[in-house]
């Protein structure tokens, strides 16, 4: 069976380890890989790679379009909103890395079945792929009033993307507390860290729940312990620092997320979550869309 | 070196302040304190959760009121001071600025970790373009030499910054370090720029560092009454104005009147006593982030350890401001290793 091919727009640090991570795949084939900058490192590793290049950016997608069904956008969120349309006239598949939300959120281990309906999905924030699975695990076993999350990153791993879109952050990763987990309510925190060595990916996940109690404890447990598995079945990094820890309607769940290393350095588990989530939504749109599986 | 240049005082009994309250003072009680400061010649007074705008939160601590809530409070009872609002991009964010500029605020301070300034472009830039006194505050100060400090700090001025601080959030600083600081502020920035410096009480110096700062040029000073405010509180207003009588230097506040204000409406509030013991000491001492007192108390107590080593490994760890959250973690990890 033939590969589903796709393309990678956007050749910085996300585009670039986005490559090695689909060369690993068993359904995706990377095919190109299309920039700005001609003299874009992560063109040349693409290259070296064996893909495609353009440093055309739109236009090249459009050349290009017989070679590939599905495309990560990995830009930024103004750019991301000028692509889509045209990734839709070209009948692609898209799967937006930016904060744009042209697409519904996805969290895999969640909400994966939305997906695989439209040909744009969003991937929300590293933070909220790395908390909204805990914010559901508690809300399935009990309703949450309140999610609060913090992701604390290294500040090595947020590039400028990120920086002057702080705020975006903040707000998309609180909503999707809502929008996919279920909490009545939903807030998020960031915090850079810039201490060397950098430090891993941290997330801390508070949730107000509406029942307390030893049978309510145990069930949210179980329900942790069990999404955490399967988040790690595509970020083989993702666990628990500690055991979720209940103080009344309140329980606090620590994250800890640790990158493959592909082509960013191990703590960057923010941009790691990020990338495997992706290629994660792909394979299912692949087995479900191309039937490749 | 000292001219007859007026300092401007910045009150944050009812912002840091709150930290020292667990954020529990009530609208009602920050009318009362923001009506003694104004009355006394205070000449910036900030207000809301310690942590700023959006702080009210699990992680930081719920206030016993909402941003809004206090700002409505306070607002009506400043006749000559400006108000202001505190933001830490990451957690507070432009809507919720939006939303305290409908109290009618005249400052807003932009805060990041010392070495993450560019986090603060687009807040910094919406807070000049509306008009706002906009100040740029770089916390943990201490954590990098002046000259890394200066390039933050140029950032801060270059987003639009008009007056951009040292903040020593961890009061880990000595004299000799805020001079170097301040002096390489006030050489590196355009003179239209003012300095600020922020102290906390940690070592026992805020005042003697305060003077520092003025006499290295710093333009604006953070006080509080009582010196109310995290860890060991932050520059007490009183001695603070009393010495700037002494020396000469000249400040708004009135001595009498902020000495009524920090017995009659603060020290009656407060519910510990804000001073140099054995833990705020510590977290002077190991450079940890003023505001993890009271949580590292907590966890402490709560997971049967002591709050020293939990502040101790905080510090090996390099936490920065608003990583509460590790506290739970280091005091887990600390009772776990004593098992």
């Amino acid at each position: 069976m033939n590969k589903v091919r796709v393309a990678i727009m956007g050749s910085g640090n996300i585009g670039t380890d986005l490559m090695y991570k689909l060369k690993r795949s068993k359904v995706l084939e990377p095919r190109i890989m299309i920039g700005i900058d001609p003299n874009s490192t992560g063109l040349q590793r693409a290259k070296n790679e064996g893909l495609l290049v353009s440093h055309k950016s739109i236009d090249a997608v459009r050349e290009y379009a017989d070679q590939f069904d599905i495309i990560f956008d990995s830009t930024s969120a103004n750019a991301h909103i000028a692509n889509a349309p045209v990734y839709r006239e070209l009948g692609k598949i898209a799967i937006d890395l930016t904060p744009a939300a042209v697409g519904p959120f996805v969290i895999p281990s969640v909400n994966i079945q939305d997906a695989l309906k439209v040909d744009n999905v969003n991937m929300v924030t590293c933070g909220g792929q790395a908390t909204t699975p805990i914010t559901y695990a508690v809300n399935r076993v009990v309703p949450v009033s309140y999610a609060e999350i913090v992701a604390t990153i290294s500040s090595k791993s947020a590039g400028p993307g990120t920086r002057a879109n702080i705020d975006e952050f903040t707000e998309t990763t609180g909503k999707a507390q809502v929008v996919v987990a279920g909490a009545k309510k939903g807030k998020a925190i960031i915090v850079l860290n810039p201490a060397e060595p950098p430090i891993m990916m941290r997330n801390t996940v508070r949730c107000l729940m509406e029942q307390e109690g030893p049978e309510v404890e145990k069930a949210v447990k179980e329900s942790i312990a069990n999404i955490v598995k399967q988040v790690q079945e595509y970020v083989p990094g993702y666990r628990l620092k500690h055991e979720p820890q209940f103080d009344g309607n309140r329980v606090t769940v620590f994250i800890e997320v640790e990158g493959l290393g592909d082509f960013l350095p191990t703590y960057s588990g923010n941009l790691d979550i990020m990338n495997c989530s992706a290629v994660c939504v792909a394979e299912a749109m692949a087995a479900e869309r191309f039937n490749v599986k | 070196m000292m001219n007859n240049k007026k300092i401007i005082l910045t009150d944050v009994t009812m912002r840091d302040g709150m930290h020292a309250m667990a954020h529990q003072f009530s609208d009602d009680d920050m009318a009362v304190i923001a009506k003694a400061l104004d009355e006394a010649g205070m000449d910036i007074i900030e207000a809301t959760h310690g942590d700023g705008l959006g702080g009210n939160s699990l992680q930081y601590g719920l206030a016993k009121n909402t941003d809004a809530e206090y700002l409505a409070a306070v607002a009506p009872q400043i006749k000559n001071a400006k108000l202001s609002v505190l933001l830490i991009p990451g957690i507070g964010t432009i809507e919720d600025l939006k939303e305290a500029m409908q109290y009618g605020i005249n400052t807003v301070r932009v805060c990041t970790h010392c070495t993450e300034a560019d986090v603060s472009a687009q807040h910094i830039a919406f807070a000049r373009k509306n008009g706002l006194d906009t100040v740029g505050f770089l916390m943990m100060s201490h954590m990098i030499p002046p000259e890394k400090l200066v390039e933050q700090a140029k950032l801060m001025a270059s987003y639009g910054a008009n007056c951009v601080y040292s903040t020593d959030s961890a009061g880990n600083l000595t004299p000799d370090g805020v001079t170097a600081r301040i002096t390489a502020l006030r050489e590196a920035l355009p003179a239209d720029v003012h300095i600020g410096f922020h102290a906390h009480q940690n070592l026992s110096l805020a005042v003697a560092n305060s003077i520092a700062a003025v006499e290295a040029g710093a333009d604006r000073i953070d006080v509080s009454l009582a010196g109310l405010g995290a860890g060991a509180g932050n520059t007490p207003a009183e001695p603070f104005v009393a010495v700037c009588n002494k020396l000469g230097i000249p400040v708004g506040a009135d001595l009498y009147k902020i000495s009524d204000a920090a017995d009659n409406l603060v020290r009656p509030r407060m519910t510990h006593p804000v001073q140099v013991d054995g833990k705020s000491l510590m977290i002077g001492y190991a450079g940890v982030y003023s505001s993890f007192l009271l949580h590292a108390e907590r966890a402490a107590a709560r997971y049967g350890v002591d709050t020293r080593d939990i502040l101790v490994e905080l510090g090996r760890r390099k936490m920065v401001g608003g990583q509460e959250d590790m506290i739970l973690d280091v005091a887990l990890d600390i009772a776990k290793q004593a098992k």
